[in-house]
């Protein structure tokens, strides 16, 4: 059974103005829809990774996963567990201590006025676990030195504060890590570091991520698995093999070609047309038909559905 | 080769601070020509946004030029008095900042925006400047551009205030550009349409472009020739293909090793140990030997020799062997 499966996860956020400006106004209430109808699941001790452009909804649903938020509808099942729904307070929180975060911004995700042993050891502390010299050996598993546990977040750059993050993602022993975009901030150098120590972690401790990021090069590297989002909606998912050599899904050929390569010298892209459509309002039938350049008369009229093209999972009506 | 519309000769940039003065530009050197785009890659703290700083005269206090030279089209511009650099800037040098948003006047429409500068570099009307400016704003790309000129910058999406930033750049007609991070908020579709504009509008009016970037795809795309920082030295300097294809100084071997790349798979990334060393605590001799699997004595007790002394490409002592390529 997959460690985490998440069956038509939907979220809503109501971005209406206040009830008298709408009643002064007469503006309908404006509802956006980050997430829709999205469905996948995660294999034990593999890296699903989610990509797509801002506005894609692919954080919204690494909050919901771990229970930063909660669905509108359609449900997140770990270890068969419904968090949203559960009522059995003691399941739910042995799941819970199963998961874990790691955020983007190293500089705003550490308490500047915690020292780093306090910080790491917090997630053990809080459920009342045994703490002594736990941060000391999980500074040394992440690439730095047991006496960096009495500093200060301050004390480090980018890189070391995103290795401190890892450790205290570690403490509680989870199974599952959520990243959301956990090398975006960094230098490439830095990046390569940290990337390689969470493939040794992963292997070492068994770990499962999802891997949120809009960088296709780290995603590609780092993936098993690989679900390309557009305005909130799974319209490819395959393994990294299938989908950098097969691209099935327009928008995913579209990221593909319009990605900066290291090799293209010179070359001449024809750039995408058009932005991402507007959440509130998005295109009937599906997302991407104002941008397609495959769009026919259905794609303006009928949601397509994700159906199994091959190895991959496709939501285009066009493709065979 | 014509005379460069940019000659940076041995810049160096000076901080001083209570405990000691830092050096974020240590004596570089580069020229850029006309309809050419020159990279500048760096991770944090290499000094590549203040080099461009310096050019267009916005370093921060206490940050100064403490020796070299730059000319634009012949004219030396590092020692111009602030009124007079005033007018140089916006008429001969055009910016691009990273940040869309914060370059541009949310209270003024953009139509504003653009004639105003207009007005102010070049000797129009007032009905002149506007039709330039709707022009400007076609020319970048931003669809119905004659309507779009009164809105306000909110109006616009990231991709599009960042072309209204370029037609900004470019209303006067300037003959450098200076782009500084111009897509790292964007996003892969934005930025391909961005760079592709920057390409396009550069071949077009020949141009000059400093493209600070730390993106090396978009370097291997956009950019003629790649310069690359470590430490406010150039550490390598020349044609893209060579340099990213063939890199001769480790630093730039190691940096394009640990850029994740398609043809790799799944093996570990090349990473380079440690980290950029800090402005007040740089290492003797080469600012990368601490770093460096091809570190020797020499490396740790002399500077490294200079590019624009006759080093070659590559400012190292044992930069890589490399079979010429044909």
């Amino acid at each position: 059974m997959a460690l985490v499966s998440i069956r038509n996860l939907t979220r809503i956020f109501d971005v209406s103005k206040p009830w008298l400006n709408r009643v002064l106004e007469r503006r309908p209430r404006a509802l956006l829809t980050a997430v829709s109808d999205v469905s996948f699941e995660i294999e034990e001790k593999t890296v699903y990774a989610l990509v797509g452009e801002s506005g894609s909804g692919k954080s919204t649903i690494g909050k919901m996963l771990v229970g930063l938020l909660g669905p509108s509808e359609g449900s997140v099942d770990i270890r068969g567990v419904d968090l949203a729904r559960e009522k059995d307070a003691a399941k739910v929180d042995a799941v819970r201590a199963d998961i874990q975060m790691i955020f983007q911004d190293p500089f705003a995700s550490l308490n500047p006025r915690w020292r780093v042993r306090d910080i790491i050891a917090e997630p053990v502390a809080a459920r009342g676990g045994d703490t002594n010299g736990l941060a000391e050996k999980l500074l040394e598993q992440v690439g730095l030195s047991a006496r960096d546990a009495g500093k200060f977040p301050h004390e480090f750059s980018g890189g070391q504060r995103q290795r401190i993050c890892i450790a205290r993602a570690l403490a509680s022993e989870p199974k599952l890590i959520v990243c959301d975009e956990p090398t975006s901030a960094l230098d490439v150098s830095v990046q390569a570091q940290v990337l390689n120590l969470m493939s040794d972690l992963k292997d070492e401790f068994g770990l499962t991520y999802l891997f949120i990021s809009h960088d296709l090069t780290v995603v590609q590297h780092m993936a098993d698995r690989i679900g390309v989002l557009y305005l909130g909606r799974l319209v490819e998912e395959a393994t990294p093999a299938e989908l950098f050599d097969d691209p099935k899904h327009p928008y995913t050929q579209m990221l593909l070609a319009a990605a900066p390569k290291l090799d293209g010298f010179g070359r001449e892209v024809t750039p995408p047309t058009g932005e991402i459509p507007d959440p509130i309002n998005p295109p009937p039938g599906c997302a991407y038909n104002p941008r397609c350049p495959l769009a026919q008369a259905i794609c303006r009229e009928e949601r397509p559905a994700l159906r199994a093209v091959g190895g991959a999972r496709v939501a285009c009506h066009m493709v065979e | 080769m014509t005379a460069p519309i940019l000659s940076i000769r041995n810049l160096t940039v000076d901080i001083p601070t209570r405990h000691g003065t830092l050096r974020p530009v240590d004596n570089v050197s580069y020229d850029i020509a006309a309809g050419e785009i020159l990279g500048v890659v760096g991770e944090s703290g290499a000094g590549k946004s203040m080099a461009g700083n310096a050019v267009i005269g916005l370093l921060n206090p206490p940050a100064h030029i403490a020796s070299g030279e730059i000319h634009l089209n012949g004219t030396r511009i590092d020692h111009l008095a602030g009124d007079t650099m005033r007018r140089l800037r916006g008429k001969e040098i055009g910016m691009v900042f990273q940040d869309p948003l914060t370059s541009l006047n949310p209270l003024l429409r953009i139509g504003d925006q653009l004639t105003e500068t207009m007005l102010a570099h070049l000797d129009i009307s007032q009905s002149e400047a506007r039709k330039r400016a709707v022009a400007a704003l076609d020319e970048v790309g931003i669809p119905g551009a004659a309507e779009r000129v009164d809105s306000y910058p909110h109006e616009f999406s990231g991709g599009m205030r960042q072309r209204v930033v370029i037609a900004l750049a470019l209303c006067a007609e300037p003959s450098l550009i200076i782009a500084d991070e111009p897509t790292t908020a964007l996003d892969v579709s934005v930025q391909a349409q961005i760079i592709a504009l920057l390409k396009r509008l550069c071949r077009e009016r020949g141009t000059a472009v400093m493209l600070i970037t730390h993106d090396m795809g978009v370097i291997a795309e956009a950019c003629d020739r790649v310069a690359v920082m470590y430490a406010g030295k150039l550490a390598e300097l020349g044609p893209v293909r060579d340099v990213l294809t063939a890199p001769l100084h480790p630093y730039t071997d190691g940096l394009m090793g640990s850029t994740p790349l398609a043809s790799r798979g799944k093996d570990r990334l090349h990473q380079i140990p440690g980290a950029m060393p800090r402005l007040d605590a740089l290492p003797q001799g080469c600012a990368f030997h601490p770093r460096c699997p091809r570190a020797a004595e020499q490396c740790r007790a002399d500077p490294a020799p200079r590019i624009e002394d006759g080093a070659g490409r590559a400012a190292c002592f044992f930069p890589i062997d490399r079979v010429e390529v044909a």
